[in-house]
């Protein structure tokens, strides 16, 4: 029976879903978000720059070059004004998606806990940036934030003197201008982008570049939307008058209008209420927090796989602490350990072959789910297996249950990751009597643990150590990712590789038999 | 699925896209104002008056303070919350009582409270309390005004002439 799923992460699959059927999964934009992100920054930095050529500084001249470049300059300032814009709405909306991503597969919580926390201040960070720019064009909207933001500003505690006093007629001068202008093109983003490096402080092999052709298609979205609907001003700021109607950028100004009800604050106590909410949300409640990987000196040569393919930069190359003939051991920081059992996987020493008849002990291990028990619950599960066409399952926790799978020729075994499968266990299992071996896990491209995916497949291929050995049988190995919502294709795929291995079988009996009456010709 | 029909199917995501984006990054618009509305913002900085006199230190007083603090005035920092008040037409419509910040609450007080008012002729009376050992309004104006669409009238004071502005 398949664990329930609940509501939110089903929606979530079905959308995840969606998108793979119409970007494949190497390109769908879900599992891009961040590098999505990434490029619309690039977008946003390189129109600003643009824009910051023709943009005069001043109470006086900013109004008129930004309509000099929307309106006589419409082809090239008009264009990146509006890209500048859409693009930073769009970097918003990813962000937005991003979280929620990550909060309806509960990828928030544990070991996760680091790039949350961080993450809910990053967003603010892009926010203000935002704010800042609007103020800039200082248009009626301009003023609207400026003044605004005065007033929020006014009501902390800290501030002394009215800032709000500033935006009325015959106080405002160039000087405040010219700081927001810092503001927004130095200062904030310098600010965003040291945000940024902590959000992805913990993690290893960090993507920062969206796939292409995603990116291709990003890009001339935008730019359809910059060249249909260019990004236009509200009139000129007035000092003497009161901007009554407004076209606001949601994702960026929509707290203003609670100033319109609330005090400044308010406006603060809920914001920053919602802000630590969000913050606390990895321990509401806390996830159970698993045992760490555990070196094992005598059989680590220090050769540095695990660590080249730990996913959170969990495992780090020193010098050898014992009198072994070795230069390096691994160490494990346990505040950084995830529990995937990947390490395990990377390990030259988990090969099932070696140590047949004791105990398997390899160089890193997971001490809840050892690399002898994966061994021997392979070997016993096989050894139960009735009929001609046998099959032994690899699944991952986080993934479909294969639990269900579990038939008379068929063996399940769930590890924590299926980047935790040494590529010799495979084999093993079919040296088990496993006539076909299924493996299966997270969707393509969407991890739990990020990397274990697309390590299995290196290996599989021969591009990562340990490699799967040649004499494996590959026709009679498979592998096909399943969500916890894809039962029924999982199960179709499995009874079609099922049916494949039996006429494998088949054929090789054929084989056998007429190389037999060959020989007995012979 | 044929790769050549996932580009329809892209175009499209790529058209929803798009359309979030440019509706919330622009609609729907917000109304701050009536067309029949005007704002009148009370601004300005000011410092109350002390809460106590200075008072003049007596020889003795003097002598037994050390020599580099003998100020001949005692003068107590604290200063008077400033109270103000806007009234339109004799209805109250702006009310702030404004505690001297600082840590010895010796600092000017900054006033910026604005009301959202119909347009049209309306009498503005101003009353302003600086001091608290007096009872009732230390400065006080009134004034006839004729409120457009979306005007910003904002009531100054001016502490050198103790006189109100209005702009």
């Amino acid at each position: 029976m398949n664990k329930r799923v609940n509501p939110i992460k089903r929606s979530y699959l079905l959308l995840e879903e969606w998108f793979t059927l119409s970007f494949g999964s190497s390109w769908n934009p879900l599992y891009h978000l961040g590098t999505l992100a990434f490029f619309f920054f690039w977008i946003v930095l390189i129109s600003g720059i643009y824009l910051f050529i023709f943009f005069d500084t001043s109470i006086v001249g900013a109004y008129t070059s930004v309509e000099y470049m929307t309106h006589e300059q419409w082809y090239a300032g008009g264009i990146m004004r509006s890209l500048h814009r859409y693009a930073s709405d769009a970097a918003v909306v990813t962000i937005l998606l991003h979280m929620f991503r990550e909060f309806a597969l509960d990828r928030y919580r544990g070991f996760r806990w680091w790039s949350w926390v961080t993450g809910v201040p990053t967003l603010w960070f892009v926010i203000t940036v935002g704010i800042t720019g609007y103020w800039l064009v200082w248009d009626e909207l301009g003023l609207y934030v400026a003044v605004l933001s005065s007033q929020l500003m006014d009501s902390l505690p800290l501030m002394s003197g009215s800032m709000s006093r500033d935006f009325l007629a015959g106080r405002l001068t160039d000087r405040l201008f010219t700081l927001m202008g810092f503001l927004h093109l130095l200062g904030q983003p310098i600010l965003l982008i040291f945000a940024i490096w902590l959000h992805v402080k913990r993690l290893s092999h960090v993507e920062v570049t969206a796939p292409r052709g995603l990116a291709v298609g990003s890009f001339l979205a935008l730019m359809a939307l910059s060249l249909l609907v260019p990004a236009t001003s509200h009139g000129p700021a007035d000092l003497t008058k009161v901007p009554a109607v407004l076209r606001l950028d949601w994702f960026y100004l929509n707290v203003y209008p609670l100033l319109d009800k609330w005090p400044g604050e308010q406006v603060w106590m809920l914001t920053t209420s919602i802000t630590v909410l969000l913050m606390l949300m990895p321990w509401l409640p806390p996830k159970k927090s698993e045992r760490v990987a555990e070196v094992h000196l005598d059989n680590c040569n220090g050769c540095g796989q695990c660590a080249q393919d730990c996913p959170f930069d969990a495992i780090s190359i020193q010098a050898r602490t014992d009198d072994a003939r070795w230069e390096n051991e691994v160490v494990v920081d346990p505040g950084l350990c995830a529990s995937c059992g990947i390490c395990v996987g990377s390990c030259h020493s988990s090969n099932p072959f070696r140590h047949a008849k004791k105990t398997l002990e390899t160089g890193i291990d997971m001490p809840q789910f050892p690399i002898d028990d994966i061994r021997t619950r392979t070997e016993s599960a096989l050894s139960e297996l009735k009929g001609d066409t046998r099959i032994m399952v690899f699944g991952c926790d986080n993934a479909n249950d294969i639990e269900a799978l579990r038939a008379d020729n068929v063996a399940v075994l769930s590890l924590f990751c299926t980047g935790m499968l040494p590529p010799t266990l495979v084999e093993y299992a079919q040296r088990q009597g496993a006539d076909g071996v299924f493996i299966t896990g997270c969707r393509t491209g969407d991890c739990y643990f990020r990397l274990g995916n697309s390590w299995l497949d290196q290996r599989f291929e021969g591009k990562r150590k340990p490699a799967l050995r040649q004499r494996a049988k590959r026709d009679r190995i498979t592998v096909y990712r399943a969500a916890e919502t894809d039962t029924a294709k999982l199960r179709r795929r499995l009874a079609e590789f099922q049916r494949d291995i039996a006429a494998l079988n088949q054929e090789e009996a054929v084989s056998r038999s007429s190389q037999d009456r060959e020989a007995g010709d012979a | 699925m044929l790769k050549v029909l996932r580009y329809p199917l892209q175009a499209l995501n790529y058209a929803v896209f798009m359309l979030l984006v440019w509706y919330f990054s622009a609609a729907p618009s917000y109304t701050q104002l009536q067309p029949d509305q005007a704002v009148v913002t009370v601004a300005f900085a000011h410092a109350g008056k002390r809460i106590e006199e200075c008072r003049q230190l007596s020889q003795e007083e003097l002598a037994r303070l050390p020599p580099n603090m003998r100020a001949p005035m005692d003068c107590p920092r604290e200063r008077s919350p400033v109270t103000v008040e806007l009234l339109l037409d004799g209805e109250l419509l702006i009310e702030e009582v404004a505690k001297a910040p600082g840590l010895y609450n010796d600092l000017g007080i900054d006033v910026y409270r604005s009301a959202k008012v119909p347009v049209g002729e309306h009498t503005l009376a101003v009353r302003m309390n600086d001091n608290m050992r007096v009872e009732g309004p230390t400065y006080t104006h009134e004034e006839t005004v004729n409120l457009e669409p979306a005007q910003l009238l904002v009531i100054d004071f001016n502490s050198e002439t103790g006189s109100f502005v209005v702009q």
